[in-house]
């Protein structure tokens, strides 16, 4: 069986990101396995700007960052498979993957999961109502319209208020449909605010908070859907519910990492990220597997998915020199006002970068890492919204390697 | 006058399918005239796919005699149509004297008709055998077994259509005349002539009926709702579990594994008359999630990939009576009909033993001569999940094509989806795709797939992107291109 130093499974802007890194950290015997014709991920659909602020300084478009990680990772001579399908991983880090060629099967001293995320459906939510046509995933509409020149409707109605949603929200108004609406049930906006001014606010496509859709309604396409104002429990409030006729619905309820084949190699996902458990070096439970980018936890910038791979790709370097990673036996708990947190265990020794999302917005607030009666560091925030993922770098000079770790938020 | 066919089959789901298949063997012309794009679309696509023990029904009732002898045969069946089926049994759990007593009823019933195998087992058996379920007691239901609705249904129809006989979907029959000795039956598309026609029309059989002139029944139909969970969680549970049937001999919701790995939880049960609502309300979302909990503990909605709904096509005679059996009737003034009305659970189990004594009615009548070329093995698209990694290489290796995957949740491959779209039917929905090979069957619903799909019909069947449909004729899923 071919083995590599590092096989990377997905070559997005996480799995592009470790490449390069790893390559710049003196690994060069890498493989990129990509599913799709070219190398990009989802970022190939992402055809507004906006991108690369924060990494670059400049901002792109998502072709136009993934190219210069892609032209990064050719000049560094990565080697690369493409239209191969990862279908299987196990524990010995041996992977399968389904290509026109025949199955590729190789092992990696280390494997990187960078696969990304899926959307969250209307099935997972069980919205009632009829199955007609016309009802889709935010994201798979942007895949119809920008890689597939396909128009999916003329008269569009959006439930959530994820990025993807606003995004498609000014898209497909740019193209011609009347947006009528964007439905959100939280009390508060789940997409960047620099989304809601752009995409909604200039186009003046309303924005109803606090709105559920409780019916979707149609035989065949589409016509409607009931929406009804909901309380802070999200109980349907009497006498508030409405009808909006459509011929098309988005969906922009969330995204889930996909990690099919991280449970197949036994790696331990967390309930609050859907990802993996990790340590501060990104590494799984299972030794020599990692994982950073949306597959870990859903980000919402694409600037520090790259920047947290490139920092696993430091830990992969060091696994890959060293044969194994410090321990990391200590535990980061996350407060009931923490919507999640990574890394989940640290070593206690090094310095680290937490990266974490509050659960609900606040004003003025303190953010706080602790370990039994010391505070390791304590951030001062004007605000902090669920929608923007907080990252501070936590120092190691304070902290012991036996007690675990506490984030909290508290109001000042 | 020499009539366009034999035999008129109305409505082409799994009974229609069946009889087909049945009269295939026979050198008879045959139509069936299908309202809908695929065969699926009805109740044959909404239900619980259960393989029925017998158990349950009034002894030498047709439901008792044709679930039993379409139970007994359905290991050839599926060996003869390669689709999935696992003979795994089923369990009805309960707790306490009152349950008890009533399924002690049900336990003789079954003996009575003569099920095999049954047999009553105490709470550590059950926890033995089913880990998941709970219960003081449980009736072992050994023969019951799970199919696939879909690919069960899509291949009675393709093995009635290798042998000869005509699908038209999208034709709904809007009336029937009777003129000297042949039938004219009236779709929108044009009339059909034929000898006989047979009702199958399932959800519209009263209305069938009425038009050939037998007894005037009226709809009385009943929704049931469902949630579908994810993969993740149906290795938890072996066999169906059922709690005791209710004061009223009813199942409530249960949980039923899916032959290819999911669990239904449901049905509901719940009285439409003569409306067709396959919508899913929040009513009974909650009752599906409170209730199914008592049966399996992953009923949770991190779980859930998917909800729908079927509906039973149950009558009213012309007592005001729900109709408790399969109606299998001819008429001596109505010559050359066979009507079939009525026909609810255990229909799926019973498809085959119906459309066999469909044709005894009709050989009650005339000669038929066999049709020398009909073959009954019909092979399914060979699916790339379910094998081996060494038989993978092979299929890849005889068809590049397997080594493209399409459907990430289900693994399905190009090659399936493209084998799919050339169906011997002629269906072309992306749902036709979908029942075909599992593709947006998964977690993901399609949010990887569908553009995929979508892409393909166009390249390999020339589709437009406005003529690319959901489901239905009207279900279109693009307005065109981007301006």
């Amino acid at each position: 069986m071919r083995t590599h130093d590092a096989v990377i499974i997905g070559g997005g802007p996480a799995g592009l990101a470790a490449a390069v890194q790893l390559k710049k950290n003196g690994i060069d015997d890498i493989l990129i396995i990509e599913r799709e014709k070219h190398l990009g991920g989802i970022l190939r659909q992402c055809i507004h700007d906006g991108f690369g602020l924060t990494r670059f300084g400049v901002t792109l478009s998502g072709p136009e960052y993934s190219q210069r990680f892609i032209d990064m990772a050719n000049e560094l001579g990565v080697s690369t498979v493409t239209n191969a399908t990862v279908i299987d991983l196990n524990g010995d880090r041996v992977i399968t993957a389904a290509t026109q060629q025949g199955l590729l099967q190789v092992q990696g001293k280390a494997v990187i999961l960078t696969m990304g995320c899926r959307e969250r459906t209307r099935g997972a939510l069980a919205i009632p109502g009829t199955r007609p046509a016309g009802v889709f995933n935010a994201g798979v509409t942007q895949s119809y319209v920008n890689l597939y020149n396909t128009m999916v409707g003329k008269e569009v109605l959006i439930m959530g208020s994820g990025d993807i949603g606003l995004i498609m929200a000014r898209r497909l108004t740019l193209e011609g449909a009347k947006v009528k609406g964007v439905f959100e049930i939280m009390p508060y906006p789940s997409g960047l605010p620099r989304n809601i001014e752009q995409c909604l606010n200039d186009y003046d496509i309303p924005l109803y908070l606090s709105h559920s859709v409780v019916e979707i309604k149609g035989q065949e396409r589409i016509e409607g859907v009931r929406v009804v104002q909901v309380d802070e429990s999200f109980r349907p409030i009497e006498g508030t519910e409405k009808y909006f006729s459509c011929d098309t619905l988005v969906l922009s309820v969330g995204l889930i990492p996909e990690n099919e084949l991280s449970l197949a190699a036994g790696v331990e996902l967390d309930w609050r990220t859907n990802g993996a458990v990790v340590d501060e070096f990104y590494q799984s439970n299972v030794p020599g597997i990692f994982a950073a980018g949306n597959v870990l936890h859903v980000h919402d910038l694409v600037d520090f998915v790259s920047k947290e791979a490139e920092a696993m790709a430091e830990g992969v370097a060091e696994y890959l020199k060293n044969g194994a990673l410090p321990e990391c036996g200590l535990e980061i708990k996350a407060g009931n006002d923490i919507g999640h947190l990574i890394p989940q265990r640290v070593s206690g020794k090094r310095d680290f970068k937490l990266s974490l999302r509050v659960r609900k917005p606040w004003g003025k607030c303190c953010l706080e890492v602790r370990q039994g009666e010391t505070v390791l560091k304590s951030l001062k925030l004007a605000k902090a919204i669920p929608a923007e993922m907080i990252e501070l770098v936590i120092p190691a000079e304070k902290m012991n390697s036996v007690e675990d770790l506490e984030v909290r938020v508290y109001e000042i | 006058m020499k009539t366009d066919f034999d035999v008129i089959i109305i409505g082409g789901g799994v009974v229609g399918s069946a009889v087909a298949r049945e009269l295939s063997r026979y050198k008879l012309g045959i139509a069936v005239l299908e309202k809908e794009l695929d065969v699926v679309n009805g109740t044959s696509g909404h239900n619980t796919g259960l393989l029925h023990s017998g158990a349950l029904y009034e002894k030498n009732s047709l439901k008792m005699i044709c679930s039993m002898e379409g139970n007994a045969d359905f290991d050839r069946v599926a060996e003869e149509l390669d689709v999935p089926f696992k003979r795994c049994g089923k369990l009805v759990v309960g707790f306490g004297d009152e349950e008890r007593e009533r399924l002690e009823k049900l336990y003789q019933k079954g003996l009575d008709n003569g099920v095999p195998g049954l047999r009553m087992i105490d709470h550590a058996e059950l926890k033995s055998i089913e880990p998941s379920a709970d219960g003081d007691f449980a009736l072992v239901v050994p023969t019951a077994g799970i199919l696939c609705p879909f690919t069960y249904t899509i291949a009675l129809a393709e093995n009635a259509a290798m042998n000869g006989a005509k699908y038209f979907f999208d034709h709904a029959a809007t009336g029937i005349d009777r003129t000297g000795d042949h039938y004219t039956v009236h779709t929108a598309k044009g009339d059909f002539t034929g000898r006989w026609v047979i009702n199958c029309a399932g959800l519209f059989a009263y209305q069938v009926s009425k038009w050939l002139g037998f007894g005037a029944y009226e709809p009385a139909r009943v929704k049931g709702e469902y949630i579908i969970l994810d993969k993740r969680v149906g290795k938890h549970l072996i066999r169906p579990v059922y709690p005791t049937p209710n004061i009223y001999g009813d199942f409530d919701v249960h949980v039923t594994p899916t032959i290819d790995g999911n669990v239904l939880v449901g049905p509901t049960i719940e009285n439409i008359g003569d409306k067709i609502d396959y919508s899913a309300t929040q009513d009974m979302i909650d009752v599906l999630a409170r209730d199914g909990l008592k049966m399996f503990d992953y009923v949770k909605r991190e779980h859930y990939i998917r909800n729908y709904a079927g509906v039973f096509p149950t009558v009213k005679n012309e007592k005001g009576e729900v109709e408790p059996d399969f109606c299998i009737q001819t008429r001596e003034d109505i010559p050359n009909a066979v009507n079939l009305v009525g026909i609810n659970s255990p229909g799926l189990t019973s498809s085959l033993p119906i459309a066999r004594r469909v044709v005894e009615k009709i050989k009650a009548q005339e000669k038929l001569i066999p049709n020398e070329s009909f073959d009954p093995v019909r092979r399914g698209i060979e699916r790339f999940a379910e094998k081996s990694k060494a038989e993978q290489a092979e299929l890849i290796a005889s068809d590049a094509d397997y080594g493209e995957i399409f459907c990430r949740c289900e693994c399905v491959t190009k090659a399936e989806i493209k084998k799919a779209a050339h169906n011997i039917l002629g269906v072309s929905t992306v749902t036709g795709i979908k029942y075909r090979t599992r593709a947006t069957m998964g977690r993901c619903q399609g949010g990887y797939c569908q553009t995929r799909i979508a892409a393909l019909l166009q390249q390999e069947l020339g589709q437009k992107k406005n003529e690319i449909r959901l489901k239905t004729t009207g279900g279109y899923m693009f307005t065109g291109d981007v301006k």
